[in-house]
């Protein structure tokens, strides 16, 4: 079964930059897909087209039936595409709840959607709940990071995009981070793309994964096998 | 009892130019853009309710009602079609497009109105109130231009804080690659923060204009928007709070100059605020700068 999101030799560049060069993607739905590779290995600039905040130079980028590349930055999250930007993305200046419920601002059913994604996200997240009404900015990591993923959740996505999200966290809050996913993903149907430079942990949790180096995808294929293959991980991942 | 009505009398004065004050730091907080044609946009719908009022026999109320609306519309295109195209430019850029739109303005308005001094009747009186035989440096009218600025900065907060769309303001000036993703049109509010902030600044022009005879000339705004600035600056340049809190300070502390030194070095005692303040803590008293972190 096709997902959603299906991307078609994308070719994205910063100036004379090719920083996606003919990238082809067909993520499973209802999968986790782990998108690999070292730093400036063209993840973060993937993550930005798919969103809109950048405009690849050829190539195409559909989900669902509609045509991303002719949707606005502002409507993505209406198709069921929710963002977990890298370094948190959280605004910082907004309370805990105030980040939560512009994550459910857009719906025109908003009132009921944020009662009922306030109650979800605060009992997936108790430390959210306890911090409700402080500024995001005394939030630590790991909480900003729950924060940020709560804050997509709470728009209903059918795919949840995230940048990084093992930065800078210890590994006992990545493990925390990922295994929700991982829960998400098997009960609710979430499509996820996760975007790592840590592959172990990524790999970890993923059902598939591509490697990504210098704009290209060098390698495909189940997460296992990925994991498995010693001569990959060495040369690209790392571990 | 002379120094507590120069406190009263400069503290009202301070209201008005907080109100302008706050105008600039509407649009400071959410675009980083100084706007030195505020005091030009401001004149403007002054004459423009001037013109209803005095020139047409309208009602004082639907003259200050149609400045209102003619600041937000003026403030909502001015963001639309001189600061849109600017956006993402090198810093100068708006610096030198508002200074160029507030000469321009002066200029059309100097056109149209002529550029000798007018005068814009208060709705109050401006006779001083009397407790017993004690003088009180406070006019009903005065009474009303607190009540107006309070009133407009009560429904901002209330607007800012408690609505969906205040959110969606503050997501927006805050970090608006964030709000984009999360389905704020951005654009859109910026076109209405520039629209309010140009309407708070319309108040404050109709509410000063009224206060002295012979006010209202094209050029006449120029120090009000000096004293705006200063008070805007004392308060942080980014906090609402701190514009209230600027200009009741300026306010207060030229009365006692002009009083206790010489009123005739007035506009001076703006810089030397301004002066002092940015020499002691130059992020002004208010300012949230220093606790951002990303």
């Amino acid at each position: 079964m096709t997902s959603g999101l299906v991307l078609d030799n994308v070719v994205t560049t910063y100036g004379a930059v090719r920083a996606l060069d003919g990238v082809s993607l067909d993520v499973a739905d209802g999968k986790i897909t782990a998108v690999l590779g070292a730093n400036g290995a063209g993840k973060t600039t993937l993550l930005r087209t798919v969103n809109g905040l950048v405009r690849p130079a050829a190539g195409s980028i559909r989900f669902g039936g509609h045509d991303l590349l002719a949707t606005p930055v502002e409507r993505i999250v209406t198709l069921g595409i929710a963002h977990v930007p890298e370094g948190r993305g959280v605004i910082t200046e907004l309370t805990v709840e105030e980040n939560l419920r512009l994550g459910a601002l857009w719906r025109s059913d908003r009132r009921r959607e944020t009662v009922n994604g306030l109650a979800t996200v605060y009992e997936m997240f108790p430390p959210l709940a306890e911090r409700r009404d402080r500024a995001a900015d005394t939030l630590s990591g790991g909480e900003r990071q729950m924060l940020a993923i709560g804050r997509a959740l709470m728009s209903r996505p059918s795919l949840l995009l995230l940048d990084e999200p093992s930065l800078g966290l210890a590994p006992r809050i990545t493990a925390q981070i990922m295994a929700t996913l991982r829960r998400l993903s098997a009960e609710d149907g979430l499509t996820v793309v996760l975007v790592e430079q840590n592959a172990r942990s990524a790999l970890s949790v993923a059902d598939s994964a591509v490697i990504l180096n210098l704009g290209r995808v060098v390698a495909s294929g189940a997460a296992d096998d990925l994991a498995g293959d010693e001569q990959l991980r060495h040369a690209y991942l790392g571990f | 009892m002379t120094f507590l009505n120069l406190v009263i009398s400069g503290a009202a004065n301070g209201v008005v130019y907080a109100a302008v004050a706050l105008a600039l730091v509407l649009i400071w907080r959410s675009t980083g853009i100084l706007n030195f044609a505020q005091g030009g946009m401001l004149m403007f719908t002054t004459f423009i309710a001037w013109d209803l009022v005095h020139l047409h026999g309208a009602n004082y109320w639907v003259g200050l009602v149609v400045a209102l609306l003619a600041g937000l519309v003026l403030g909502a295109v001015v963001e639309r079609v001189l600061i849109r195209p600017i956006e993402g430019g090198p810093p100068i850029n708006p610096v030198i497009v508002t200074l160029g739109l507030l000469l321009l303005l002066e200029a059309v308005a100097g056109m149209i109105w002529g550029s000798g001094v007018s005068s814009f009747a208060p709705e109050f009186s401006l006779n001083d109130y009397h407790v017993g035989h004690q003088l009180i440096l406070f006019s009903p009218d005065y009474l009303f231009i607190v009540l107006a600025v309070l009133g407009v900065m009560v429904a901002l907060y209330v607007l800012f804080q408690h609505t969906p769309i205040g959110l969606r303001m503050r997501a927006s000036a805050f970090n608006p690659e964030v709000a984009r993703l999360l389905g704020v049109r951005v654009g859109r509010l910026l076109t209405l923060g520039w629209g309010l902030a140009a309407m708070v600044g319309a108040l404050a022009g109709v509410l000063i204009a009224g206060t002295q005879p012979g006010y209202i000339n094209p050029n006449a705004f120029d120090g009000l928007l000096i004293l705006g600035f200063t008070a805007a600056v004392v308060g942080g340049l980014d906090s609402p709070l701190g514009a209230l809190a600027g200009g009741l300070l300026v306010g207060v502390i030229q009365q006692l100059l002009d009083n206790y030194v010489s009123i005739d070095l007035d506009s001076f005692y703006t810089f030397v605020v301004l002066l002092v303040v940015l020499m002691l803590r130059p992020s002004g008293l208010f300012s949230r700068t220093a606790v951002r972190r990303v």
